[in-house]
């Protein structure tokens, strides 16, 4: 029995250190998602905005939008990032349309620009994903895209 | 099928419906009454306009034959229909019947010597016409054309036909530039580029032979990355064309152009392709302000290198991007005797001036004198894209695509967006 108490005691102890990190590590997130939608905004005028337009609208039947796209706000953030790597010509439906220009490989753009790009493409316009795509998570695909 | 039509018909009855000032006087006397808005487009004076027909799918090209029957070539079927027949069967200029066949997608129709010839992304297609003009047999078309190349990117054929039996088909270069790697930063163009062998240019073809295919055929004109309007002259006898200059200068070759002057370059062009001529694509794109030929960063050039003299000048330039999707020499007597001779134009409207305002989206018209142009262009029919300022192609509500000339003189226009058809009248004196 008092085993168990201590343990308990503990437990509380560890929860609130728990949620203490928790909420720190959430507002650091918050800033940092937030610089990076700006610097992947940079990227995005550069590389992208010519075929996806200015308002992610895309071009019809030739660049898909990114506005509101399923894929752009899905859970799937390897295979977003594996677009930018490899770019895209898979004349795949999306979203019901199929588009007929090629898109390169943006492989060349640094792990922490692809996040950056693909954090502002997932929370600009009316797309509003919280979770951040990490350079960290680009060096992985990278490293198994070769 | 009859449920596609009769769908097609509500809403094109109701479409016409909301013409009710077209009084039942005129409807008897047959003269066609424009569209109070004159459809929403902005033409010279004399000029008005009606709406056809109204979403009758992603309408491409299209051609009126002798008795006034439009058909269309839609890109994407309506049900298994590639191809619509529009009927106006009491003469008020709108359609009161849709029926179709064709079960294909596509660009192409012509009608040329008692046929009717439409193309698919890789082949083309004939069916004989009636002593009314219809199509006899629209289940059983000569297939004349087969195995053309298809990339999706620039896969339209558009075609036309001459007086001595050919059949011209565009067949676009499935690339930007024939960079190694198409459309990425930096990539350098191949050289030759092989790309040309089977595309990139306008190949003839015998307008009645059966299944023939690039070996049959002839590399008419090469160096031209994709055209999709494209008309023979008959006044000059020759083939005219416009290309879709490349695009992207600025995102693959930053380090020389920015976004002012990829908005601006290079021009989309009209050249007269005789047989041989090469228009220089992918080593060389045509500057408007310089009035040359400049050649192409993919192969060394840096916006103020001049590429090779060898290549055919343009008769015509027009601002960049702006996608000249139709072109049509207009012989008929409706309109004033300017236009007659002269060529119109549909430009669909550019995707490639971002950040800048997109621009195109209406018809224009090149003046021709003695066969030639006279150097000046003017925006002919404006508003199609229903809003004044487009920062992104999504916003253009309808797009200029197809062009055809009716038997009374009038000129069709389809809009492969929301798919309208147009037609534009001249009754000033
Ligand atoms: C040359 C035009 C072009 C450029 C430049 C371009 N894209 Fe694309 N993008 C496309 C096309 C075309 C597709 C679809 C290809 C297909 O269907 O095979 C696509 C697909 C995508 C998709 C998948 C969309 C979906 O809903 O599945 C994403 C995400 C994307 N692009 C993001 C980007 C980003 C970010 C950039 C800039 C780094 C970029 N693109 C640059 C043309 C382009």
């Amino acid at each position: 029995m008092r085993i168990v108490k201590q343990f308990a005691g503990l437990g509380s102890f560890c929860w609130g250190m728990f949620f203490l990190l928790c909420s720190n590590a959430g507002m650091a997130q918050t800033a940092s998602l937030k610089s990076s939608i700006e610097r992947g905004k940079t990227v995005y005028v550069q590389r992208c905005m010519v075929c996806h337009q200015q308002d992610g609208g895309g071009v019809p039947h030739l660049n898909p939008p990114l506005d509101g796209a399923s894929a752009v706000k899905g859970k799937d953030k390897s295979k977003l990032i594996s677009i930018l790597l490899k770019g895209m010509s898979d004349r795949v439906e999306i979203d019901g349309e199929y588009y007929s220009n090629n898109m390169a490989s943006h492989a060349d753009l640094s792990d922490q620009q692809i996040a950056d790009v693909l954090n502002y493409i997932r929370n600009n316009w009316s797309n509003k994903v919280p979770t951040p795509v990490t350079p960290a998570e680009v060096k992985s695909v990278r490293a198994k895209t070769k | 099928m009859l449920r596609f039509s009769v769908l097609l018909l509500a809403g094109c009855l109701l479409a016409s419906n909301s013409q009710a000032n077209d009084t039942l006087q005129n409807r008897k006397s047959a003269a066609i009454m424009p569209d109070a808005d004159n459809a929403g487009l902005k033409l010279p004076t004399g000029f008005s306009a009606l709406k056809v027909a109204e979403n009758v799918g992603r309408a491409r090209h299209l051609v009126v034959n002798s008795q006034g029957d439009v058909y269309v070539k839609l890109s994407g079927k309506v049900g298994d229909k590639g191809i619509l027949v529009l009927r106006d069967l009491n003469k008020d200029g709108r359609t009161e019947e849709v029926t179709g066949f064709g079960n294909y997608g596509g660009t192409g129709i012509a009608i040329h010597n008692g046929y009717l010839y439409a193309s698919s992304d890789e082949e083309v297609f004939r069916y004989k016409l009636n002593v009314n003009g219809a199509v006899e047999t629209p289940y059983q078309p000569e297939k004349i054309i087969t195995g053309l190349i298809n990339r999706r990117q620039h896969e339209s054929k558009s075609i036309t036909l001459d007086k001595n039996g050919n059949i011209y088909v565009n067949i676009g270069a499935y690339s930007n530039s024939c960079q190694v790697k198409d459309r990425q930063p930096g990539s350098l163009g191949m050289n030759p580029c092989p790309i040309l062998d089977s595309a990139g240019g306008i190949w003839q073809f015998k307008s009645d032979v059966l299944n023939q295919t690039y070996g049959n055929g002839v590399r008419f004109a090469t160096g031209l990355r994709n055209v999709v309007g494209l008309d023979w002259n008959n006044q000059t006898n020759s083939l005219y064309v416009t290309q879709h200059g490349r695009d992207q200068l600025n995102s693959l070759f930053p380090q020389f152009y920015d976004t002012t002057t990829n908005a601006n370059l290079p021009a989309e062009t009209m050249y007269e392709m005789k047989q041989g001529d090469n228009a220089g694509w992918p080593y060389v794109y045509y500057d408007p302000f310089q009035n040359k030929k400049m050649l192409a960063p993919e192969y060394g050039g840096d916006g103020k290198t001049e590429g090779s003299a060898v290549y055919k000048n343009p008769a015509m330039a027009f601002p960049a991007h702006m996608a000249p999707n139709a072109l049509l020499f207009y012989t008929g007597s409706m309109f004033p005797e300017k236009y007659k001779n002269g060529a119109f134009i549909a430009f669909h409207g550019s995707w490639n001036r971002s950040p800048l305002p997109q621009e195109g989206y209406y018809v224009a018209f090149v003046p021709f004198e003695n066969g030639k142009p006279t150097g000046k262009w003017e925006i002919f029919a404006n508003g199609f894209a229903g809003v004044d300022v487009i920062t992104s192609t999504r916003a253009a509500q309808h797009r200029p695509c197809g062009l055809a000339q009716g038997p009374d003189g009038s000129l069709y226009v389809s809009d492969d967006n929301k798919g309208t058809i147009y037609r534009i009248l001249y009754n000033g004196k």
